[in-house]
């Protein structure tokens, strides 16, 4: 049974617009949250696809065109519409205004707003695929000359992406505000959770970022239809301008997928460690310093370009200068489970297993930003295994932790318990065998995007293959017992974890206001102690 | 803050027109030095010029020069970001 005022019910309006027009911050966090998971269904099974496509040598399932097709349609998914939106528009929604002790964000209608504007963003996505030339076949990073001269419909998915990052600044511009303007009494900067950090730090990185992608992709949309010659050196223009405006954001988009995934790490360990966390000042400020450095080493995606060499200096030294705030963060995790007492229920397990994969994301990455290394494996299955290791093993696997460490709170049911370790298991495995052999495979010389082989990568292939269907089967037994937990499971009270933080006080599903009186903070996020846990 | 309290500052049409008359001439000035053979200097005269003129509509026509610290701060490092970004650029464009 549900409490009688939770924000499931406490409404005046109902039936689908009570969600569809709803300006609760709870709600929307839901809609962006199922929207986000339905486009990451759809992502997995284009994956699926491709590695089975890739299964063997030669024509599996698909011919190349469809390979291309699905290559790129998978990335502009996983990334536009999936990780990029999903932890700020979901989790950053859920528990951000409740954590800094608000009843709400400072915009509400502005918050409806950017999920509508990901919703149409979407969709003018999905109809590029089956209008005009059909699905585009550039990659998720429509590199110019080719995405001027391909025949498949750049233009019209483009302008979907176009639209979502209008999404992605709006969500930037509320979360600053409601951190700066809506903090409770006593909740100061030193205090705010490192979830908050987190999010602070993407929601600048979204603010300042975002509208460059959305001049580059309109400058293809006029490439396309009015031939203005910008990125073409027969009309003075220069290609490679394109590649620095184009990752000029989407670098830094890398770090709006990352950090509020490292910063629910950072709720998650301490809680499960049953210890404060340790660093908190330095965690705090190593996300503000991902952040700004990340921002600024764009140029390593280009060191095979052509771009001058002391372009690649200077942008292969800011890529191991962003190494550090990510180490030490790293660093302040461990120290935080040193002498803990560890209770390794499931989010646990996806946090700890996030550090290791985060790890070797973060370590290959050195190899990439060094400029010599790069030139090796650049294009290869490498970078593939490598982004893999950063984004599913890192963003996506605290995705995974936080829906069971959140949305107990949002439903006041949780999910049982030995089957989300078993597919936590599941995805562990399957992951790693999936894209280690990845890296392999890039390391003897497979090239990305190629639909076919030479036969001596076939075994690495074969394995990659079968890892990934280990992958999927735990992804979707995860999803089963989580959903079937959060309507029939076991009903939780308002503090399941013994968390500090001020979600943690409020009933579970919380009222539409959050909280019954305006909350007065008297202690930190982690601070166990004071807030009564033994 | 001033625009949160409700305090609208009213600029008048003398100095809005002023503003205009020196974005004109800004732009003139523009055009006139892509003709000159100059090599990178023109560049960066052309920058200076567009940040002048960025100025100028920030502070006057978007308010900015009537608002609080905190807003013509958050403005302040957004713009710095942006010239940061700019400027790297030309790590590989002026050294090509």
């Amino acid at each position: 049974m549900m409490p009688t005022r939770s924000f499931w019910n406490d409404t005046g309006r109902t039936g689908i617009a009570a969600w569809l027009f709803s300006t609760d911050h709870k709600r929307i966090g839901l809609l962006y949250f199922y929207t986000a998971l339905a486009f990451f269904l759809v992502g997995m099974t284009l994956g699926g696809l491709m590695r089975i496509e890739l299964m063997a040598p030669g024509r599996t399932i698909m011919g190349p065109q469809t390979y291309n097709a699905l290559f790129t349609v998978h990335g502009v998914v996983m990334i536009f519409l999936f990780i990029i939106p999903a932890f700020p528009g979901a989790f950053g929604n859920l528990v951000m205004p409740i954590q800094i002790g608000a009843r709400d964000v400072a915009f509400p209608r502005l918050n409806l707003f950017s999920w509508w504007l990901y919703v149409i963003g979407a969709a003018v996505v999905i109809t590029s695929l089956f209008t005009g030339g059909g699905p585009p076949d550039t990659g998720w990073t429509f590199y110019v000359p080719f995405s001027e001269r391909t025949g498949t419909n750049v233009s019209l998915a483009v302008f979907g992406v176009f639209i979502v990052g209008f999404s992605s600044i709006l969500t930037g511009i509320n979360f600053v505000t409601t951190i700066h303007r809506l903090r409770a009494e006593g909740m100061r900067w030193g205090r705010l959770p490192l979830f908050v950090w987190s999010l602070y730090a993407t929601a600048w990185v979204q603010i300042l970022a975002t509208p460059i992608l959305g001049v580059t992709l309109a400058l293809i949309i006029a490439e396309r239809l009015l031939g203005t010659g910008l990125f073409d050196p027969t009309r003075g223009g220069d290609p490679l301008m394109y590649q620095h405006l184009f990752w000029i954001y989407s670098h830094p988009a890398v770090y709006i997928m990352i950090l509020p995934a490292m910063g629910a790490i950072t709720e998650i360990i301490p809680v499960f460690s049953r210890k404060p966390i340790f660093g908190y000042k330095m965690i705090a400020f190593s996300s503000l310093a991902i952040a700004s450095a990340g921002s600024l080493v764009w140029g390593h995606h280009m060191f095979t370009s052509g771009m001058s060499d002391r372009a690649i200096l200077i942008f292969s030294f800011l890529t191991f200068v962003v190494a550090i705030p990510s180490a030490i963060k790293v660093f302040n995790w461990v120290s935080t489970l040193y002498k803990g007492s560890i209770s390794l229920e499931a989010p646990m397990l996806f946090a700890l297993s996030f550090i290791l994969l985060f790890s070797i994301g973060g370590l290959s990455g050195l190899i990439l930003g060094a400029a010599a290394t790069d030139i090796h494996v650049h294009d290869t299955q490498f970078v593939v295994g490598h982004f893999h290791y950063v984004m599913f093993g890192g963003a996506a696997f605290a995705f995974f932790g936080a829906m069971h460490y959140w949305l107990p709170k949002f439903y006041g049911r949780r999910y049982a318990e030995k089957p989300a370790t078993v597919a936590w298991a599941l995805m562990f495995v399957g992951f790693n065998i999936t894209y280690f052999s990845m890296m392999l495979l890039g390391i003897k010389g497979m090239p990305r995007r190629y639909y076919d082989y030479l036969p001596e990568f076939a075994p690495l292939n074969l394995t990659s293959t079968i890892g990934s269907w280990i992958l999927i089967s735990g992804i979707l037994l995860l999803l089963v017992n989580l959903f079937r937990g959060l309507r029939k499971g076991e009903v939780v009270g308002a503090n399941p974890w013994g968390g500090a933080t001020l979600e943690w006080t409020i009933p579970s599903p919380p009222p539409t206001e959050n909280f019954e009186q305006e909350p007065v903070v008297t202690h930190g996020p982690y601070d166990f102690s004071k807030a009564g846990m033994p | 803050m001033a625009a949160a309290q409700g305090e609208h500052q009213v600029i008048g049409y003398g100095k809005l027109t002023s503003v205009w008359l020196c974005l004109l001439a800004l732009t003139a000035l523009t055009v006139w030095l892509s003709r000159l053979d100059l090599g990178i200097s023109r560049i960066w005269g052309s920058l200076a010029i567009a940040s002048v003129k960025g100025g100028l509509v920030i502070a006057f026509f978007m308010h900015l020069r009537y608002e609080g610290r905190l807003l013509r701060w958050l403005l302040f490092v957004a713009l710095v970001t942006l010239a940061i970004f700019i400027g790297f650029t030309f790590f590989d464009v002026l050294y090509r």
